[in-house]
């Protein structure tokens, strides 16, 4: 009823090629904008930012990124972690090597660094594909976590391996180190997801998106109406690890402040991630906040529920945990094998026609 | 499908605080890989606050509220159980992981929560000028690098020159505590030093003894937790390396470690921090009120096992230093502030121990101020595979404090210009 596009008329081209055709998502999504910025930080508490919200927020931007690889390219990978890894050891560096630039840049410098890893171990994606890609990135992720437990260059030689963040500040408001508060932390995630989500699902509707939805579709078929493999599947590399990498530069420095490379960036990292876009949808911005949600609030509000309001003991709350998680995950894939992501949009199909259906 | 979210709405929200009690948070893990020695040592933590709510009412009149929050040994985890129990008057954390450890030093230091990681954690903690809210009495790990060092030189008759000591570490930071000490003495007594890292949880290491049955050091010391311990205890008894020769941190020293390997693990040696076994007079109390009463944590079938002894020590430090606590500013319900003072000023002699039914327990110490760390006192115990029972074989001794003093010293103040902390003034 409310919710179509009859009588919202196109009177340009930009507005014909616009995210979000239908007034109602329009004004939703402005809504979920403007509640985030606006609403969200006078109600937060420590607890709810730093267990739920943050890591949900980075968690949406490595997702985002194993997405646009995975999702929209079809080239499987399980390097995350050591993606993640990669950011998360070059904002250190940065920000101990050059303690007076802003840890805005030093973010995004660090999604390039971690690009440009991608890029190098992107290279054998054309020559292989399939398991046997996924076994090269595996290699990445093992290589990578490996390398930082080993070389003292990465951890500044300190006695024990990790890795912390000193603090630093956006317009005056801390926002690594202890004394962060949590709404800072929260804004400045959000500004990453806001901006970093704008950029890939522009990206994925242009040229560039679709040569990789081309590739993913049919590689041979793809080459033959000119696009060019190379271009695509490193381009889809290098942006996939850059997201990545600015995921585990936010984890490392906003989220944990202190991390140890074994634990933090292991292969359930990779696992997690790969998780996420499965559950929310492949080939689906939107699916990547839906998996990342699904992965992060889940088992976060399994414990409170369990533990807290019925009482139970820890161990055995921990143990339903995985079982509970588990049977969703296999509820989910059998009802909707192709995510959360396809259940939205058949949702919004079924409110296209509401409420008259024939 | 409304009913159902009206009742989880409502579990969520019923989880809300009792106030009015000493809050003790017990962020303890019963999964995972390392839950093998993570079960113990929280079923002695919760019991020994539930004997004191049975026995005595508590601590000064005060009912102890023991808050448990799993964490799997996962940082993760950790800072959720930190952020989720921390509101609620949490007087002093002790989460048994020196990478959750890392994560809790500087987020409690601003918070003003006091953090006691006994015998793990960061080492340079000791130094209390800059750690303010950090304790780790009354031991380190660099103290028991020293104790393991000492013990191979009693065993040697003072010169250990030549000799090759191979270090089996879990690689983390807690594995990789004890490098530095150990390269300090191998500088200082003039033995080889290997390092054989193990990666996290620890189950593949047919590498490492490989290694060690190549090279044949004369001495193998372990910094393992969890499955790692048992798995490497059967491969050094797999490839017939001498038992007595292997040993262990106080972590790696549990019966759960030792008891797989069957016979294989007769005369294998760990380090220890407090007593072994279940003949102290606390045990009575806590069979007829804990125990018997049914209210044990648990299975409860972890009692008198080393690490349910070292949850009970644990929390006896902590419910002592509550007790000097609640002296020191004379109210009953103590704030964390306040149970920082209390850890700083706490005192444990035999005498004490003694009225608490534990003689003997542990050694005899005392906090203070600038030294956070405790005298660093440890024994060497021994398996007896026969009698399935751990013995001491030596007395509580003393550690080599002009290394690890200067060490701990150069590490803190490390700290202390990376977090511009200007160390306090201690007289």
């Amino acid at each position: 009823m409310f919710y179509r596009e009859a009588g919202d008329f196109k009177t340009s081209y930009v507005a014909d090629n616009q995210t979000f055709p239908i007034a109602f998502d329009r004004y939703r999504y402005y809504v979920v904008l403007a509640v985030a910025i606006g609403v969200v930080p006078f109600m937060l508490n420590e607890y709810f930012a730093s267990a739920v919200l943050i890591p949900f927020l980075i968690w949406s931007i490595i997702a985002i990124g194993l997405n646009i690889l995975t999702g929209y390219c079809g080239q499987v990978s399980l390097g995350t972690g050591g993606f993640m890894a990669v950011g998360a050891y070059a904002s250190y560096k940065l920000m101990t090597a050059f303690p007076d630039l802003n840890i805005f840049f030093v973010i995004l410098a660090s999604g390039g660094v971690t690009a440009g890893v991608g890029l190098l171990f992107g290279l054998p994606s054309l020559r292989i594909k399939g398991f046997y890609l996924a076994v090269a990135t595996l290699a990445a992720q093992f290589f990578l976590v490996w390398l930082f437990n080993r070389v003292g260059w990465f951890y500044n030689y300190s006695a024990s391996g990790q890795i912390n963040a000193p603090e630093r500040s956006v317009f005056g408001f801390n926002v690594t180190g202890a004394l962060a508060a949590p709404e800072a932390k929260y804004l400045f995630c959000l500004a990453f997801v806001i901006l970093l989500g704008i950029v890939a699902r522009n990206l994925t509707r242009g040229k560039l998106g679709r040569s990789w939805m081309a590739i993913r579709d049919m590689d041979i078929a793809a080459e033959i109406i000119g696009v060019d493999p190379l271009k695509a599947k490193l381009s889809a590399f290098a942006i996939s690890s850059f997201f990545v990498g600015v995921g585990g530069a936010l984890f490392f420095a906003v989220y944990l402040g202190a991390v140890e490379v074994g634990e933090a960036f292991g292969i359930n990292k990779s696992f997690l991630a790969l998780f996420m876009i499965i559950i929310g949808g492949l080939g689906s911005i939107f699916g990547s906040f839906a998996g990342a949600a699904f992965i992060v609030l889940m088992p976060v509000l399994l414990k409170n529920v369990m533990v807290g309001g019925l009482g139970w003991p820890t161990d055995i709350a921990a143990h339903f945990e995985f079982v509970i998680l588990g049977g969703l995950i296999i509820f989910f894939l059998i009802v909707e094998p192709h995510g959360l992501a396809a259940l939205w949009r058949l949702a919004k199909e079924k409110l296209r026609l509401w409420p008259f259906p024939h | 499908m409304k009913k159902l979210l009206t009742m989880a709405t409502v579990a969520v929200l019923g989880a809300s605080p009792v106030l009015a009690d000493l809050v003790f948070p017990s962020l303890s893990y019963r999964t995972g890989p390392y839950a093998a020695n993570g079960i113990p040592f929280a079923d002695g933590y919760a019991d020994y606050f539930t004997l004191l709510n049975e026995r005595d009412g508590g601590i000064g009149g005060q009912p102890v509220r023991l808050i448990e929050c799993e964490t799997g040994y996962n940082t993760e985890k950790g800072v959720e159980c930190y952020e989720s129990t921390k509101g609620e008057g949490s007087l002093v954390y002790q989460p048994l992981s020196t990478g959750i450890t890392y994560q809790l030093i500087p987020k409690a230091s601003a918070d003003g929560i006091p953090v006691h990681s006994m015998g793990y954690g960061r080492t340079s903690a000791a130094n209390g000028k800059v750690f303010e809210w950090i304790f780790n009495y009354p031991a380190n790990y660099w103290n028991g690098a020293s104790h393991a060092i000492n013990h191979i030189l009693d065993v040697n008759g003072g010169d250990v020159s030549g000799k090759k000591v191979a270090l089996v570490y879990h690689n983390s930071a807690y594995g990789k505590e004890p490098i530095r000490t150990l390269e300090e003495l191998s500088a200082k007594h003039g033995y080889d030093l290997t390092l054989l890292p193990v990666d996290h949880p620890g189950q593949e290491q047919k590498s490492q003894w490989l290694q060690i049955r190549r090279e044949k050091p004369d001495y193998v010391i372990m910094w393992g937790w969890g499955v790692m311990n048992q798995v490497a205890i059967q491969e050094a008894a797999n490839i017939r390396f001498p038992m007595e020769n292997f040993i262990g941190i106080w972590w790696s020293a549990s019966e759960n470690d030792v008891l797989p390997a069957g016979d294989g693990a007769d005369g294998y040696k760990a380090l220890a921090m407090n007593n072994t076994g279940s003949s102290f007079p606390i045990y009575e109390d806590l069979n007829k009120y804990v125990v018997d009463a049914g209210k044990a944590a648990g299975a409860g079938d972890q009692l008198g096992t080393v690490l349910y002894n070292r949850g009970l020590y644990a929390a006896m430090l902590a419910a002592e230093a509550a007790k000097k606590a609640q002296e020191i500013h004379g109210v009953g319900d103590i704030t964390p502030a306040q149970m920082r003072d209390g850890m700083e000023a706490l005192e444990i002699t035999a005498a004490s121990m003694e009225a608490l039914g534990l003689p003997d327990f542990g050694p005899e110490f005392a906090v203070s101020c600038a030294n956070h760390g405790g005298p660093g006192l440890g024994a060497v115990q021994q398996w007896d595979a026969s009698a399935e029972k751990w013995e001491l074989i030596s007395e509580f001794g003393p550690s080599d404090a002009d290394v690890i003093n200067k060490l701990i010293e150069e590490d803190s103040a490390a700290y202390a210009a990376e977090n511009n902390i200007t160390p306090r003034d201690c007289n």
